[in-house]
């Protein structure tokens, strides 16, 4: 694997792959010294366009984890030098000599893109409204670990909100329909996309219709600006629709399990603190977030040397 | 321009029809349309159609403003190697083509490239902002004909309104770029379900045919000519064919990238196929040449819209739109359109010239006394497009690599060639 770029490109082995190794990165992190030589002189570039503390911090954890020496590269669209074309800033820093861009950016499309312009392995951590890859890992991964399932055959995954800005839910949409899962997208049409007729789902309006159904219930995060769009007309309204309250969680099968891709909006989407659910996973996920990503970087970078290089550095 | 050339052994192609004959010129005129026509110098074309040289009603030169990109000379070469004897230039200039000063430098500039007849437009509001009108009987009378915000459409119905009142008194075409902008902030590519899957902001068809719609309704209303700049729809092919079956003083005009390319070319993150309006659905392409074929789409344009590397070399959100077309048009309308020869010259070059009201000069159907404006094409050559052939200045065309078919010989302006054996003589 050069790129990890889409849930679709990765396909349903490549995804199965990772997920495995990721079991192995879990076993690292537990060590006394969470650390292996096995990216040892590796450089990998965290590219942010767009602000996010979370997963920029998760890679570099990662990367940190497998001896790979790191760089960040952080800056607001805005205050980018007009005259630099995206092409000048991705080649400049190329011939620094770098092994693996971690991009992330606000339009769609700019990892494949950046992967016209370097050699180096481009992983996308988040590209407009569209992917969001190593977020799906870690989401199939913690329910993995949760349920002890490999496969999600009879599972029912319900994403409730925005779906229609959300590259977290496409991500999840193909990720966890290759592993056999049902999925339903609750949410106003106004914040579904124009059509997914196309797409393995099924649609509702009524977040209450299909919480006694729903093996995993996964909320998205609803941005104010959505308001001043003409999206929803309030949040206030929003909460009471779509918003997770008790005796909503009330509804759910006593299995069900609740997901967040994080940072939640507690009064809009979460009504309810979702550590006093008792099957709460969203903790698991931030847990998770440095493991899959270890995997990911791994497998981009460490070619053809199998798990067994993750024996821990020589004293 | 007082060398005779006689073009020999060529299908003669004018909106009348087809017809074996030479064509020789003298003096900036057609002198002869027959048989073995002798003397001067001869240029063999056996196998080739000559036809009144092709009239863009859509290009944008770029210059004053963005020389980076394209030039009114770079430009007027592009042109004449896509066999274009002239070009009416876009009004988003900087400064934009809202002042007599800036109209009678791009005029200048054009003949002092001299290699097609550069017609600018003018601008319907002060610069291109929506406010408030251009002078538009002053630049009436420093010649103007067609009058156009394209880049933004006119979006405050009033203004429209008087626009088209105020246009109708000086006997020019209001030309809108059909966009209602409430509807298509920040988009990129066609609202369809390839963009809900891409996550790309979608540019509904509906934003187009409203305001296409409101126009027709406005020509009626104040009974000005209105004229649609690249139309992208199926709908808004069947508004315009409805109100010409009323006769409303209405015509249109389709791009050769939107009779050819569709919306999947999105899911590449290829820059290049970023279009405003965007490339649409296989349903709308279908419609378009349909519209083309009837008559209901009067004129096939380029919308060519270059951009140096550096600007298409940004996200999909930041890079502008558009794309290369002069040099690529007749070989992608041959390619796409299954017309008849006779069509094609109408669509490329009567047509337009009509519209844009320079007829007198452009568009003729060749016989004795018809200004020396000509074109000489191989319907059947092949030849494949590659970036560092071009005479733009940029390279953004989304025809790389493609093998067109219909390769222009030679271009004759004025009576003397612009390009000669497929190169640009200045």
């Amino acid at each position: 694997m050069k790129h990890l770029r889409s849930i679709d490109e990765l396909g349903h082995d490549g995804l199965v792959r990772l997920l495995d190794l990721t079991h192995h990165m879990v076993e690292v992190n537990r060590r006394p010294v969470p650390k292996v030589p096995a990216l040892r002189g590796r450089t990998v570039v965290s590219l942010f366009f767009e602000d996010s503390t979370r997963t920029r911090l998760s890679f570099e954890t990662a990367a940190k984890r497998l001896s790979a020496d790191t760089m960040t590269f952080s800056v607001s669209t805005s205050s980018v030098n007009k005259g630099e074309s995206l092409r000048d800033t991705v080649e400049t820093i190329s011939d620094m000599g770098v092994d693996a861009f971690v991009v992330r950016h606000k339009s769609t499309g700019v990892p494949w893109q950046i992967s016209e312009w370097t050699n180096a392995s481009v992983v996308n951590a988040g590209d407009g409204w569209h992917q969001h890859p190593t977020q799906a890992l870690v989401d199939c991964f913690t329910v993995r670990e949760a349920l002890g399932k490999e496969r999600f055959d009879g599972l029912t995954l319900t994403i409730v909100g925005d779906i229609m800005h959300s590259r977290v839910a496409r991500s999840n949409i193909a990720a966890f329909s290759m592993l056999g899962a049902r999925v339903v997208l609750v949410a106003p049409p106004t914040l579904l996309p124009p059509d997914v007729s196309h797409w393995p789902v099924e649609v509702s309006y009524r977040l209450d219709d299909v919480l006694a159904r729903t093996d995993i219930l996964y909320m998205l995060r609803l941005q104010s600006e959505r308001m001043s769009q003409g999206h929803v007309p309030n949040l206030r309204e929003y909460a009471e629709t779509y918003g997770l309250d008790a005796p909503r969680a009330a509804k759910l099968p006593p299995h069900a399990v609740l997901m967040h891709p994080g940072p939640m909006n507690r009064g809009v989407e979460m009504l309810v603190d979702p550590s006093l659910l008792p099957n709460s996973l969203i903790h698991r996920q931030v847990a998770n977030g440095v493991a899959v990503r270890m995997a990911v970087l791994f497998d981009l970078l460490a070619g053809e040397s199998s798990a067994a290089n993750l024996a821990p550095a020589a004293p | 321009m007082s060398t005779r050339i006689v073009v020999r052994g060529a299908r003669v192609v004018d909106s009348r029809g087809e017809r074996a004959a030479d064509v020789a010129v003298e003096h900036g005129a057609v002198v002869e349309v027959g048989a073995r026509l002798s003397g001067g110098d001869i240029v063999d074309a056996a196998g080739c159609v000559v036809a009144p040289g092709f009239v863009d009603l859509h290009a944008h030169l770029r210059e004053p403003g963005k020389e980076e990109a394209e030039t009114i000379e770079t430009g007027s070469r592009a042109g004449a190697k896509g066999g274009y004897t002239a070009l009416v230039a876009m009004p988003n200039t900087d400064p934009p083509q809202d002042s007599v000063a800036v109209i009678d430098f791009v005029r200048e500039q054009g003949r002092r490239a001299g290699l097609v007849e550069v017609v600018p437009s003018g601008c319907i509001t002060l610069g291109r902002q929506g406010e408030a009108l251009a002078p538009m009987a002053e630049l009436a009378a420093a010649g103007v004909r067609i009058f156009t915000d394209d880049g933004n459409g006119v979006q405050d119905e009033l203004l429209m309104r008087r626009a088209m009142e105020y246009g109708r008194g000086l006997g020019v075409t209001l030309a809108q770029h059909c966009e209602v902008a409430a509807l298509t902030k920040g988009a990129v590519m066609n609202e369809c379900s390839c963009c809900t899957t891409l996550g790309l902001p979608g540019w509904p068809s509906i934003a187009e045919e409203l305001m296409v719609f409101r126009d027709i309704e406005l020509a009626r209303l104040t009974g000005a000519r209105a004229h649609f700049l690249h139309l992208s729809t199926a709908r808004s092919v069947e508004l315009v064919r409805a109100a010409k079956r009323e006769g409303l003083p209405v015509s249109a005009e389709v791009t050769p990238h939107h009779l050819s390319l569709d919306e999947t070319r999105l899911a590449t993150f290829d820059t290049v196929y970023k279009v405003n309006p965007p490339l649409r659905s296989p349903h709308d392409i279908a419609a378009l040449r349909a519209g083309v074929l009837d008559g209901t789409i009067d004129a096939l344009a380029t919308d060519h819209a270059p951009h140096p590397r550096r600007d298409k070399e940004l996200a999909l959100d930041q890079a502008p739109p558009g794309m290369l077309g002069l040099e690529t048009a007749l070989g992608v309308a041959l390619g796409v359109l299954d017309a008849d020869l006779t069509r094609l010259v109408r669509i490329m070059s009567s047509n337009p010239a009509r519209i844009a009201g320079i007829d007198d000069r452009h568009g003729r159907d060749i016989e004795p006394g018809a200004p020396a404006n000509l074109v000489v094409f191989d319907p059947s050559a092949t030849w494949q497009v590659s970036p560092d052939s071009l005479a733009s200045k940029s390279r953004n065309t989304p025809f790389v690599g493609m093998t067109l078919r219909g390769r222009v010989r030679h271009t004759i302006f004025n009576g003397a060639f612009s390009v000669r054996d497929g190169e640009a003589q200045r």
